[in-house]
């Protein structure tokens, strides 16, 4: 492998690795506020990229992807708030299948309102092939956006979680709750809260990455085993960590692409999952006495 | 000994007789083919029922189970071995005589595994894959379960999708049908095919394996087994401080319920004549699921009505398009309002509750 090859392979990684971070981050905001994993993650980037997608004839590209997130964001809290909220200490198993029949009514939602057809936004800037090189590396604009957009989210986030008074609360809470509710934290809007700011997440790395990887009613299935992957490999709940993990999937993805057939790629990702929870189930940085501590 | 357990055992006998006699009345011999194949979802329904309920295991990975065995058993009744012939493992198995030779539509010498043997084959390897696959992943629980299961069943979709040997996107067709007992006298060969003509012996027989499947698995949670599981369903460190061996019993439990997909997926695919990949989607995993919770997840009455009833709706297209959001909704609202299935539901105090306003 040629080195200039090996650096488009590992922009390309890091392209994915980046998208995954941030579906992963998705999954551990939600985990931090209820300990559930909410298999519905996917699903909330796929109705992002579709909804600014339906919104964009009608508005400038910025108007339509912040419209695309706030009602992303809507439907995040409508669903904690009729399906979540009013149960009482569910058990994990119970959860698990909500979330996943929640997944399944988001994405039949999507089969019937958008139809099976693959859409995708318009490059943010150039088209398909605008790329500009980098040494003897070509990339695209896009790839930019995409890196520079998650690497903004990433910080947005943690400067929310360290400075704003209700970021304190939430991570009160993930702390733990009952003390968080003896100091007068609402844990339950903070819930609520958490499924916002995930699904929006979710909604803009839906927006920023639908010029590259096209979406479809059905293309939040494999970005959320994904991002699981990506979560247990930086161990769950750890969101600073699922950014090295994401980026690391990404490449070893890319990198395998040039060893085994392409149809296999999902394989080995998963493969990887399956390894790391037999091998690490706290995650590559995670410490196993804290994961023995945490009741699922 | 007649206990209610048989009773249910003979009424579920006399219901098969019923839908049979319902079918011939209503003149619609055409239900019966969509009766025979749910009672084999019915299988698979039933054996998940006992791993989710009993043994507290969830697994979103066994349309995975259900494709092994109809894939294994479809590739080697239907893939041509004669140009392998002079190769040992063919030989031996020829020496056994396991090996059917046969003739294409254009003359050529066709060689492939009997159906005895290829469904021997199939639920030994979906039995040998849950062995190997379950010692890691039911040191597991919650979410890490249920991921690494749903994981297992994409991978087996993507390798049926990528792998040529087992026809990619196209599956494999045109698999015979398998002889289970040849003619004898006046009585013609029982064959599982989707054959008019096997229609009525077919539907018996994917009932009668029903009613075997599910009077095993009554008593095993009858047995000593059976309270194991329950213990190790309400607390897995009570079970294991009693002296319940945890890791074993589940791991038991979820062979079994793996050779009841396996098995259901193989016989299925010979009375289809053919297995596609979606059968081991996601989403196929998704709806067994959803069919044990509505069910009821220890109730394997429940799991086993509602599991067939609903399947025979599902393939009469009753939901039309909306099949998958049905199964979606049906699940979330079970969840929600009857975790333990909708047979538990008790209407009258609940109509109450909600027309006069009692007490709760």
């Amino acid at each position: 492998m040629s080195l200039d090859l090996f650096f488009q392979y590992l922009f390309a990684g890091i392209t994915y690795g980046a998208i995954y971070a941030v579906v992963a981050i998705g999954f551990n905001i939600i985990y931090n506020a209820t300990g559930i994993i909410n298999f519905a993650q996917g699903e909330f980037v796929m109705l992002g990229g579709m909804i600014s997608i339906s919104l964009l004839p009608f508005m400038p590209l910025w108007c339509a992807i912040a419209a695309a997130t706030a009602l992303t964001m809507l439907i995040g809290a409508a669903i904690e708030m009729l399906f979540i909220r009013w149960l009482q200490s569910p058990s994990v198993l119970r959860m698990i299948i909500i979330t996943i029949g929640i997944s399944i009514l988001l994405r039949e939602s999507a089969l019937h309102i958008w139809g099976e057809s693959i859409r995708s936004l318009p490059y943010f800037y150039g088209n398909e092939i605008t790329t500009f090189s980098l040494g003897s590396v070509h990339i695209s604009p896009q790839v930019v956006w995409v890196i520079a957009a998650s690497g903004v989210m990433m910080g947005g986030l943690s400067l929310f979680f360290k400075s704003t008074p209700i970021g304190r609360e939430m991570r009160a809470c993930a702390a733990n709750r009952t003390a968080a509710l003896l100091c007068g934290v609402n844990a339950r809007n903070m819930v609520t809260l958490s499924f916002m700011l995930s699904a929006g997440l979710g909604a803009l790395a839906g927006c920023v990455m639908s010029p590259i990887t096209y979406t479809q009613y059905d293309s939040g299935t494999s970005l959320a085993i994904k991002g699981f992957t990506v979560a247990i490999l930086g161990g769950l709940g750890n969101s600073m960590a699922a950014v090295a993990a994401g980026i690391l999937l990404g490449i070893i993805e890319a990198f395998s692409v040039s060893v085994v057939p392409l149809a296999f790629q999902d394989a080995i990702s998963i493969a990887i999952l399956l390894i790391i929870l037999f091998v690490k189930p706290h995650g590559l940085f995670g410490s196993s006495e804290a994961a023995r501590l945490k009741d699922f | 000994m007649l206990t209610r357990k048989n009773y249910s055992l003979a009424g579920l006998c006399l219901a098969t007789v019923g839908l049979h006699l319902l079918t011939v009345l209503a003149d619609a011999p055409f239900y019966l083919t969509q009766l025979t194949m749910a009672a084999y979802y019915g299988l698979v329904i039933i054996g998940l029922g006992v791993l989710m309920g009993y043994a507290g295991q969830i697994s979103i990975g066994h349309a995975g189970f259900f494709a092994i065995g109809g894939y294994v058993s479809a590739a080697l009744t239907t893939r041509n071995l004669a140009p392998f012939e002079a190769s040992w493992p063919v030989r031996l198995l020829d020496g056994l005589g396991l090996l059917v030779p046969g003739q294409d539509v254009y003359g050529a010498h066709l060689l492939t595994v009997s159906p005895w043997a290829a469904c021997g084959c199939a639920v030994t390897a979906a039995a040998l894959i849950a062995l190997i696959i379950g010692v890691p992943v039911l040191k597991l629980k919650g979410h890490y379960l249920a991921m690494a299961t749903l994981g297992f069943g994409t991978i087996i979709y993507r390798i049926l999708l990528a792998s040529p040997y087992f026809g990619e996107a196209d599956g494999i067709s045109e698999t015979p049908g398998f002889t289970l007992l040849p003619a004898l006298g006046s009585w013609g060969p029982l064959v599982i095919s989707g054959d008019v003509e096997h229609r009525v012996a077919n539907f018996y027989l994917a009932w009668g394996v029903l009613i075997v499947g599910a009077w095993l698995l009554l008593n095993l949670i009858g047995s000593r087994v059976g309270r194991a599981l329950r213990s190790l369903h309400s607390s897995e460190e009570a079970a294991e401080a009693s002296g319940v061996d945890t890791a074993r019993f589940k791991l038991q439990v979820f062979i079994l319920s793996a050779v009841y997909a396996a098995v259901a997926g193989a016989l299925l695919t010979h009375f289809n004549g053919g297995i596609g990949p979606s059968e081991a989607s996601v989403m196929k995993s998704v709806r067994y699921v959803a069919l044990v919770a509505v069910g009821g997840m220890t109730n394997l009455w429940g799991a086993l009505i509602m599991g067939v009833g609903l399947t025979f709706l599902s393939l009469r297209g009753v939901f039309g398009a909306f099949d998958d959001a049905v199964f979606g909704l049906i699940l979330i609202f079970v969840m929600l309002f009857a975790p333990d299935g909708i047979l538990s539901l008790r209407l009258k105090p609940l109509l109450r509750r909600m027309f006069l306003g009692g007490p709760s």
